[in-house]
């Protein structure tokens, strides 16, 4: 990139971030559908979904977010605990 | 110049693309495969692939849900931190 003039790097730098954070979205729905379908999707595939496999998968993105929001939480108690003693 | 830059983007961009596309094409072909080849034959029968084609528009439909679900928690956490 060293044949650009130093606006156009810090361009290129700015799409390269947005591309990135783009690309991360992506990365999680997939991860998640990945993980979802095997928690929400038994048996043989039919031809549409039933209305429980529906509220699973969306529960189960909502809980998966839940999930790790709580883990982070918690590991902060834990360390702010372990600071009192 | 411009035209350099753009094109850079535009292959980055597809490279992305590419590489994602591959990425879900592997999940597909690996869950469909765990629910519909049970019990793997000399050749692929008809009821395997119906099960597969099914399995694709399920895997498909998951998918939409999931970043449905997805971008609205999102939109969500971003407006609740700005009010």
């Amino acid at each position: 990139m060293s044949q650009f003039n130093e606006e156009t790097q810090k361009e290129m730098q700015t799409f390269i971030e947005q591309l990135r954070a783009s690309s991360q979205l992506q990365q999680n729905i997939a991860n998640f559908t990945n993980k979802c379908w095997d928690k929400c999707v038994s048996g043989t595939p039919s031809t549409s979904f039933s209305s429980s496999e529906q509220g699973c998968l969306a529960n189960c993105v909502e809980r998966f977010l839940d999930t790790s929001v709580f883990i982070v939480k918690r590991i902060e108690e834990q360390r702010a605990n372990r600071g009192f003693t | 110049m411009q035209a350099k830059k753009d094109e850079m983007k535009r292959e980055l961009e597809n490279e992305i693309r590419v590489q994602q596309a591959q990425g879900l094409l592997a999940s597909i072909d690996e869950k469909c495969f765990a629910k519909c080849i049970t019990k793997p034959g000399t050749s692929m029968s008809r009821t395997e692939e119906t099960c597969l084609s099914r399995c694709l528009d399920r895997y498909m439909e998951a998918f939409d849900i999931v970043s449905r679900v997805y971008l609205a928690r999102i939109q969500r956490e971003r407006i609740d931190r700005s009010t």
